[in-house]
């Protein structure tokens, strides 16, 4: 570990914390009344789209319908998919390279992936995908993750309004969220992508010649652009499947950190949307920290054991000049900035990887897969974070809120029964699904069959696997055979209840709070922008997470890193 | 406002209501008993946390006759014995706990069924007065009760004026007078007439009067749940459900690892990791919170109300009898130009020589302590009292040819024939705007003076206020008195707010624009003034010697009629949310130290680095396991104390009794276990409990 490393977490959080709050009340403009500055182009594209999907932007939605219009968007989604990519070889348009049709697992595994903001790919993009089915799936990579902002409005409106039974309008809140927000940012960060030596092109794959007198096919295509969104969006989508540890997608190392930051901006941003919305910035704070706490931790933890490497080789007595993991890094980029780009994939929830997980030390693996079975609190994708954290406190609060001796509130609404319920199923039925659907791919035939390794490191790979579909990250650990029809499906599942078992009770949850009355704030109220409630609410995500998944981390990374110390190998 | 009499008289601490002594005797023995009787299945479905750890009794009992069968005593047998005898403990120590919470109360409610013994009442027809059974009364019907027979029914007084025994219901042995009209009105069926005769109209059908709502919401059984407790409840069902499913998972991890893991050694990782300790006191700590109030004389008449008491931060306090003493004491002589204040002085003694009223016997002890007036002999018969009149307005006496009048400062100047000249006026007017009373004194045809009547404020209420004021809560005084003696009086007694010049609407206007500002409003009333704001306020005590339309728009009663209570029922509130949570905290911070007990102890035989994680250095797997079900529980017998008298409540702010409980609690909980499952491992394995064999 070099200070040089270390020091690179703290400087992208520097960075970003200013683009943030820029964003945070952009955002805050264009979606809760306002003027911006780019108001006149983009309130004519506003109209234009309310007017070719005939819908009224004007009507306010009661929590039901709003949840029905945002189902309804994701469906329409999923059905377009599965079709692009069963007629793929028939249909005449953008496939220079004959792409044959995607076997059906795949594909029904594919559809819910980029409907859900997962993006897991079971499949290499550039041997399997024509170039109609990327555009698709890019358009997709635009509208899973707006989805989240709107669920963030919700919960938030939740908060912000006071005895009112309507939580907006969906259509309003979707439609001006692409057009403010995701397509003038992914726009810009594809041509500053292409600017450090992305390629962008619907060229056929060029074949060359290599020096040992090889052919080699080099896939190329629409890369920047799709990058950007991919990277903003908080998608993971590559374009190819080695995704940001391609030369092409992350050419040197200033792209891997633009992406980097890129893909941390909307996430952070929602916190101060949040602060905006509910006009106490105090309240930023804690989350702020709490998050930002966990994501250094992570980061430096991680770094700490890949740099500190595999103890086996110490306890076989190999003593290396460097004992650092390098296995299954990019050695452009080295331990630090993998392993900080790594963390970030499973804390921020882009799921496009530039290290190898499964090449990880137990204990470094542990790390990404714990950032995903806190439920992607820390940063998370696009609002889905944000209101992860804000279940968490509700949950806080209502355990320890009782200890001051009032019923618990937060944010001046009264945390009752019906919402503890919503955010502990919100937070408890994915976390289970998990532990589920690992638990039946060890026992079934079927899931062991795909593992490739044995002992506690395929267990790793199961749990990993799962973690990322149920977060929506996208990112794998490798080291399975994730298009067997049986991990397609249970994927597929685990995907599905890790976005709508969140989003539906948490938007009850909203609606819920819209409707009570705000209670004024007191000196006997909850204080909860301080120091303590941060410490509370950091400690009840990491409370949560390891009483739920103790028993199964035993069994995997931790048995694992010990065994290593013992010089055992799995 | 109209004072509340029995608020002047001292409290008299009663024996009946005091708690009975934590550990008594009897007590424990039904308990026990009760303890027993609760293990049925229906009775534990109502809390499913402990039906959880009876069930995974009932699992590791087959467990174990089933390995006695197969291979007779093995260790196997013993440990497998061992555990499930400690998950029975466990089950029977929650029930013991809520058998003990109810049966404080229940001891209270069969002395009030005592008196529901069915009695013969005097009903009038349009005919004639027939006798029939109290039970065939109905609403609307008239009876006749005498001296030394029971009252059959709840009721309203509509003719005459009795004393009544009501020390069954108040424990307050003097007698309180009911009449018709006013706010004195409504009696309660099983008080008993003392004196006279009175007419009652009948307001409670049979089975729904005050006294049957009483014991039944004194019996814990049909105590309803208060909505936190239902949130809370929910939330350990959940938190069961997750660990349930959490452990049924580990039983395919730990056969893909190659670990063997017994169905014994699974249900007691269950029953570790779901909140007992919580799950077994939490009807306890509800129960007791009930128990708690009654012993400071206050019937919650619904569940809710204790606990809106705890959420309360708006209290409405009546100047009167609450805040102040009630009745005006002297304070201060202010002699007219010219005048010495010893003949003030004497004069003002003179005066109110014959004069009973509190204010009167205060003028007189002012006299005597401030300015030395011995005691004055006069000759009685040539003295003549003037008595006070609504007329008049003054009073005073006639003696050796003097004439001396005090009393209202316009009456009493155009009595003597003098002008009130403006250095007089002055002090009348200083007096006024400190929110007392001036009372002029003159003498034949000459003013003297003006005595300061002054509105005590209660010894210590500032203190207490302040207190409240630190817990966030705003105090607000009612009193009918103009705005400037209002504002002076509130200024005295430190409270936040007041409303001024009230009147019944104008008071229920306030509670209602209160609340629709989101504040939780609690307040007090005894008067059939009172009646619509207490019907709109979330915690609304009634005075038990209120009318019946206060007593009916109030959420509690308070026996005593201090409404002073009204900040212990907050405090009572509190106390109750707070145990509950602080429990709550420790029950789930419990299974981190139980985790590190009992996973290195089911996986080492697979994994033996997992040996790492025994932190607790515990003598082996077998002790492990069974020290962590141990402490699990010991653990709820050794919180029934603290469950049963809640945890001490401190009015101050949110954040500073959050940082002490979650140090005690939080961290205690944290930390608790781990010493405790150590010292159980010392003792397991010092008497040979288990196997050693690691």
């Amino acid at each position: 570990m070099t200070w040089q490393g270390s020091i690179q977490v703290f400087i992208v959080l520097i960075i970003l914390i200013p683009i943030a709050m820029l964003l945070g009340s952009y955002m805050y403009r264009f979606l809760e009344g306002g003027k911006t500055f780019a108001d006149r182009p983009f309130k004519r594209l506003e109209k234009g789209a309310y007017k070719f999907c005939g819908v009224n932007p004007d009507s306010e939605m009661v929590w039901t319908r709003y949840l029905f219009a945002l189902l309804s968007v994701n469906l329409a989604g999923f059905v377009i998919l599965m079709i692009l990519l069963a007629l793929q070889p028939v249909l005449p348009w953008f496939n220079p390279a004959h792409m044959t049709r995607v076997p059906f697992w795949t594909n029904l595994n594919t559809s819910i992936s980029f409907i859900t903001n997962t993006n897991w790919q079971n499949y290499s993009g550039e041997t399997t995908l024509s170039y109609l089915s990327q555009i698709w799936l890019t358009v997709q990579q635009f509208l899973s993750p707006v989805s989240g902002i709107c669920m963030l409005l919700v919960v938030v409106r939740g908060f912000s309004r006071s005895s009112c039974k309507t939580v907006g309008n969906f259509w309003r809140d979707f439609i001006r969220t692409i057009i403010w927000l995701a397509i003038p940012i992914a726009f810009i960060g594809a041509i500053v992508l292409l600017a450090l030596g992305s390629p962008d092109n619907f060229n056929a794959y060029t074949v060359a010649h290599t020096l040992q007198g090889h052919r080699q096919v080099i896939a190329q295509g629409p890369v920047a652009s799709m990058t950007s969104i991919m990277q903003l969006g908080d998608n993971g989508g590559g374009f190819f499947n080695a995704n940001a540890a391609h030369p092409y997608a992350a050419p040197n190392a200033a792209s891997l950190i633009f992406q980097l930051i890129l893909g941390m901006s909307i996430p952070v941003s929602c916190i101060f949307l949040f602060g905006k919305m509910i006009k106490d910035k105090l309240q930023i704070r804690p989350i702020l920290l709490v998050m930002g706490v966990l994501f250094i931790a992570g980061t430096l933890l991680m770094y700490h054991y890949e740099a500190a490497g595999n103890p086996a080789l110490t306890a076989h007595g190999i003593h290396l000049a460097s004992t650092q993991n390098y296995e299954g890094k990019d050695s452009r980029f080295g331990i630090g900035t993998s392993t900080l780009f790594n963390n970030s994939t499973t804390a921020v929830s882009w799921g496009s990887v530039a290290a190898s997980n499964d090449s990880m030390t137990p204990l470094g693996g542990l790390i990404p897969l714990f950032n995903m079975m806190t439920g992607e609190v820390i940063f998370g994708s696009w609002g889905v974070g944000m209101v992860g954290m804000i279940a968490y406190a509700i949950l806080t609060l209502f355990l320890a809120g009782l200890m001051v001796g009032r019923t618990p509130e937060y944010l001046g609404k009264k945390i009752e029964s019906f919402e503890v319920k919503m955010s502990v199923l919100s937070m408890v039925v994915p976390s289970l699904a998990i532990l589920v659907l690992s638990a039946l791919s060890v026992a079934l035939p079927a899931g062991r069959s795909g593992i490739f390794n044995h002992g506690p490191h395929g267990l790793s790979e199961v749990l990993y696997a799962f973690a990322s579909g149920v977060g929506n990250n996208g990112s794998a650990f490798g080291g399975l055979n994730a298009a067997s029809p049986w991990y397609s499906a249970t994927v597929g599942i685990a995907m599905l209840l890790g976005r709508f078992a969140m989003y539906i009770p948490l938007m009850a949850m909203g609606s819920s709070l819209a409707k009570k009355q705000k209670i004024p704030t007191t000196a006997g109220t909850f204080p909860t922008h301080g120091i303590l409630f941060s410490v509370l609410l950091g400690g009840t995500v990491l409370v949560v997470g390891v009483l739920i998944f103790f028993p199964a981390l035993a069994l995997g990374p931790l048995a694992e890193q010990f065994a290593a110390q013992a010089g055992k190998l799995f | 406002m109209k004072q509340i009499t029995d608020a002047e008289t001292p409290h008299i601490p009663l024996a009946k209501a005091k708690a009975p002594s934590l550990w008594n005797g009897d007590l424990v023995k039904s308990s026990l008993k009760q303890a027993v009787w609760k293990l049925s299945f229906r009775k534990l479905m109502t809390n499913p946390v402990m039906f959880v750890v009876e069930i995974g009794a009932i699992v590791t009992t087959g467990e174990m006759l089933r390995y006695l069968i197969s291979s007779g005593a093995t260790p196997t047998f013993s440990f497998t014995l061992q555990i499930s005898l400690w998950l029975w403990l466990t089950v029977l120590f929650a029930n013991f706990a809520e058998a003990m919470a109810e049966g404080r109360g229940k001891a209270h409610a069969d002395e009030l069924r005592k008196m529901r013994t069915d009695s013969v009442a005097r009903k009038i027809t349009p005919d004639a007065i027939v006798e029939v059974s109290a039970s065939d009364l109905n609403v609307g019907d008239e009876v006749i009760v005498s001296a030394g027979e029971v009252i059959p029914a709840d009721g309203e007084v509509v003719y005459g004026i009795a004393t009544v025994d009501e020390s069954a219901i108040t424990g307050e042995s003097a007698p309180v007078i009911r009449e018709s009209g006013g706010d004195r009105s409504a009696v309660t069926g099983g008080t008993v007439v003392l004196s006279d005769e009175i007419r009652v109209r009948v307001t409670a059908e049979k089975g729904e009067s005050f006294l049957d709502k009483m014991i039944a919401l004194i019996e814990a059984g049909v105590r309803q749940k208060t909505p936190n407790e239902i949130a809370l409840a929910l939330l350990l069902s959940g938190l069961s459900m997750i660990f349930l499913i959490v452990v049924v998972t580990v039983s395919p991890f730990a056969i893909y690892s190659h670990a063997h893991v017994s169905v014994t050694v699974l249900v007691a990782l269950l029953v570790a990791l779901i909140p007992t300790t919580i799950g077994g006191l939490l009807s306890a700590i509800g129960i007791s919170g009930m128990n708690r109030l009654y012993e400071k004389n206050v019937v919650a008449l619904s569940g809710r109300a204790v606990e809106a008491a705890g959420d309360v931060s708006i209290i409405l306090l009546d100047k009167t009898g609450t805040l102040t003493m009630g009745a005006r004491q002297a304070a201060n002589l202010f002699p007219a130009r010219g005048i010495d204040v010893m003949d003030l002085a004497q004069a003002a003694y003179m005066s109110s020589l014959s004069d009973e009223t509190p204010e009167g016997r205060s003028i007189i002890s002012l006299c005597k302590d401030k300015y030395s007036l011995q005691n004055i002999n006069y000759d009685d018969t040539t003295s003549e009292t003037v008595e006070f009149s609504a007329q008049t307005k003054m009073s005073g006496i006639d003696i050796g040819g003097k004439q001396i009048r005090k009393g209202a400062v316009r009456q009493v100047a155009d009595w003597a024939g003098e002008k009130i000249n403006d250095e007089l006026n002055q002090i009348v007017e200083d007096v006024s705007k400190s929110g007392s009373t001036p009372l002029l004194v003159a003498e034949s045809n000459k003013i003297l003076g003006v005595i300061e009547l002054k509105d005590i404020v209660k010894p210590g209420i500032k203190s207490r206020l302040s207190m409240l004021r630190a817990a966030g809560i705003k105090t607000v005084m009612i009193t009918g008195d103009n705005p400037i003696t209002a504002a002076a009086i509130a200024e005295e007694a430190g409270v936040d707010d007041y409303l001024a010049e009230a009147t019944p609407v104008s008071k229920m206007e306030y509670v209602k624009s209160v609340r629709a500002e989101g504040y939780m409003v609690a307040m007090v009333g005894d008067g059939t003034n009172d009646a619509p704001a207490l019907a709109n306020a979330d915690v609304a005590v009634a005075m038990n010697t209120g009318t019946m339309a206060a007593r009916q728009a109030g959420n509690m009663i308070d026996l005593d009629s201090n409404p002073t209570k009204l900040i212990d029922i907050v405090e009572a509130g509190k106390q109750i949310l707070i145990t509950r949570g602080a429990l709550t905290t420790f029950s789930i911070v419990n299974d981190v130290a139980k985790y590190f007990a009992i996973i290195p102890a089911m996986f080492v035989v697979a994994y033996p680095g997992l040996e790492v994680l025994n932190v607790m250095h515990l003598a082996s797997p077998e002790s492990a396991i069974l020290s962590a079900i141990i402490f699990n529980a010991l653990i709820i017998p050794i919180l029934i104390p603290l469950a049963l008298k809640g945890i001490r409540y401190q009015a101050k702010s949110a954040a500073s009794i959050l940082r002490k409980n979650l140090l005690v609690y939080g961290l205690g909980g944290l930390v608790v276990p781990f010493i405790g499952i150590k010292l159980i491992d010392l003792a397991v394995t010092a008497l040979h409990l288990v196997s050693l064999a690691r």
